[in-house]
């Protein structure tokens, strides 16, 4: 079954085209990877894909929802979480603080009840921290909790990264260069966790990732884009033969 | 015995006990003062500006301290407060016969002051940071040309003949009611959505965070404590002109918050109360009435220079402690902590072990 399905979409900065003719078809439980040079428009693809920009023309829908034209937290709360090429997390406050937040759209009570600290406001609160401190257990920063998270090591940034990404509840996860800055040792330990995720939360996975360790060791589908355009798509065995991806990645000479 | 004797003390060092003492003594000590007149008319003078300041500070803070935008307009929802609460309880209300309708007259001030404050907001969803001050600070400039403007309220002039109902125990009341509301908020997920806002918006928009609406209630909360405020402060010196609430106004309530800290409750009360306090007793006739207690031997002669001297000393003195604070502690006394005992008990936890930045970066 198809979940989310962009068709030609084009997005364009002034005069330079970003993205043109953009199609995707992800279907569900899928595990699929966009590769492609610095500037391909990789990045691009997911900040349309969240309502960061706006296409300026096709069209991405998700379940038969139309997303082009939703704010980014209102395709959040369609379930679609995403992580960042370079961590976005919320550095001075604590780390547990930072998963709470991502809890927003599911807390149900309402501002009265918020300034008055009535109603459904501690039944809410304690099961919000009892989730979030679920899913720090699952990335192990459970005992950093209460630290600040701009006091994380980096590798423990990037877990806490998807840990809140998680804490939304999502169907649809998109990583954006989870890998960067890793050494291959924790390459493989972040391979592992994507996998066991993916299983645990049901998650359907679209992924950026210069890493070709692990590109080529988990997605079961990849993309690869250049200046905007896509130049393959297929299997990790199909794109490690296409001549025309060696051309983008390693030049002109090497496609013979 | 020893064990139970340190459970004890740690339950005992938890502080929850803290915030209902202070609630109540302070309930009894507000009522009792006027009351049983412990203190001078010029002592609770100081301690209703101190109850009014504190509100003025907290609620900026919610602006300026937690959500990082940098709000100059408060001045100007003070007056809408002011202005709104002294027409009706002259107008409207029969508050001279009925003194409990004063009260109504201070919530309604607060409530249109509140719609007001969602005027605000509107801009703050394209702008934030240096422009934004400045759309804010041009609403305060909109606020005083058309008070001085609209004959109704008296342009220039103002309005005179309030009636004096704002009084110690209220203002305690007032305040205590208030400051408990800014502090749920700030510890609910709409506040933490306020704190997501600081540290970087369009994350917390793909976080979920619905940042419209987050800035819309902040405003508006912001808007009501400082219109109450402002209806407090009409009440209490029975004359409001256009001039009063202006950027010196505002810039003294800043002042208030960055002194005690950002981002803190009880920051906020404590910039608040130490400006306050600080200001009037470096007031020459009370700096006076201090040195008379000392031995005249020592410090009269000091004593005359000092007091023809102070007036101008106190504007030294204090804009350099500001600078001394904000060399020191740059984010204020307080800034970015808060005192234990105004954390609801789900949100506790010891201080986090203080590690030194970037020690462990890999």
């Amino acid at each position: 079954m198809t979940l989310l399905r962009a068709t030609k979409v084009r997005h364009c900065f002034g005069g330079l085209c970003a993205l043109a003719d953009f199609n995707l078809d992800l279907r569900q439980g899928e595990l699929m990877g966009i590769i492609g040079p610095n500037g391909a428009g990789k990045t691009t693809v997911f900040n349309l894909l969240t309502g960061v920009y706006r296409a300026s023309e096709g069209s991405i829908r998700y379940r038969g929802v139309e997303l082009v034209g939703l704010t980014p937290h209102q395709i959040t709360a369609h379930r679609i979480a995403r992580t960042f090429q370079n961590i976005r997390l919320f550095r001075d406050l604590s780390v547990l603080d930072n998963v709470r937040i991502a809890h927003y759209s599911q807390t149900r009570y309402s501002p009265i009840e918020a300034l008055l600290h009535v109603g459904r406001y501690r039944r809410e609160e304690q099961r919000i921290i009892d989730q979030s401190r679920g899913l720090l257990a699952i990335f192990q920063l459970e005992h950093l909790a209460k630290e600040t998270a701009c006091n994380l090591p980096y590798g423990s940034q990037r877990r806490l990264e998807i840990a809140r990404a998680l804490a939304i509840g999502p169907e649809l996860l998109l990583l954006d260069e989870p890998a960067a800055g890793m050494n291959p040792a924790e390459i493989d330990q972040l391979m592992e966790l994507i996998g066991s995720i993916r299983r645990q939360f049901q998650l359907t996975i679209l992924l950026i990732e210069h890493q070709m360790q692990l590109v080529m060791g988990i997605c079961e589908r990849i993309k690869v884009l250049d200046f905007g355009e896509t130049l393959a798509e297929g299997s990790p065995e199909v794109i490690q033969n296409d001549p025309s991806v060696m051309k983008a990645y390693l030049g002109e000479d090497s496609a013979g | 015995m020893s064990a139970a004797l340190l459970k004890h003390w740690q339950r005992a060092m938890d502080w929850r006990w803290l915030l209902p003492v202070l609630l109540a003594g302070g309930l009894v000590v507000a009522f009792a003062i006027p009351h049983f007149r412990l203190l001078n008319n010029y002592v609770q003078l100081v301690l209703i500006c101190v109850g009014i300041n504190i509100i003025l500070a907290t609620s900026l803070n919610l602006v300026n301290g937690y959500m990082g935008e940098f709000s100059l307009a408060h001045a100007g929802f003070m007056a809408v407060g002011a202005y709104s609460s002294a027409l009706l309880s002259m107008k409207v209300l029969p508050v001279v016969t009925h003194p409990a309708l004063f009260h109504l007259a201070v919530l309604a001030g607060g409530l249109v002051t509140a719609l007001l404050g969602l005027l605000v907001a509107l801009p703050s969803f394209k702008v934030r940071g240096d422009y934004l001050a400045i759309i804010t600070l041009a609403f305060l400039m909109i606020v005083k040309s058309a008070l001085e403007n609209i004959d109704a309220v008296g342009g220039p002039r103002g309005i005179s003949g309030i009636p004096r109902l704002t009084t110690l125990p209220w203002v305690f009341c007032w305040t205590a009611a208030l400051v408990w509301l800014i502090r749920n908020f700030v510890y609910s997920s709409y506040g933490r959505g306020v704190l997501a806002i600081r540290e970087d918006e369009i994350a917390s928009d793909l976080m979920s965070v619905d940042t419209r609406r987050v800035k819309i209630l902040a405003f508006m909360l912001s808007a009501f404590c400082a219109g109450i405020a402002g209806a407090l402060f009409a009440h209490l010196l029975q004359f409001i002109s256009p001039r009063v609430f202006d950027i010196v106004k505002t810039t003294e309530i800043l002042i208030m918050v960055y002194l005690g800290g950002i981002a803190s409750i009880g920051g906020s009360i404590l910039g608040a109360t130490l400006y306050t306090v600080l200001l009037e007793l470096l007031r020459p006739s009370t700096v006076a009435a201090l040195l008379s207690w000392l031995p005249a031997v020592v410090f009269n002669p000091l004593n005359e220079y000092f007091i023809r001297h102070l007036g101008m000393l106190r504007m030294i003195i204090m804009p350099l402690a500001l600078v001394m604070v904000m060399l020191y502690w740059p984010r204020g006394i307080l800034g970015m902590r808060e005192f234990r005992g105004f954390i609801p008990l789900g949100d506790r936890w010891p201080p986090p072990a203080v590690r030194p930045r970037g020690a462990d970066v890999a």
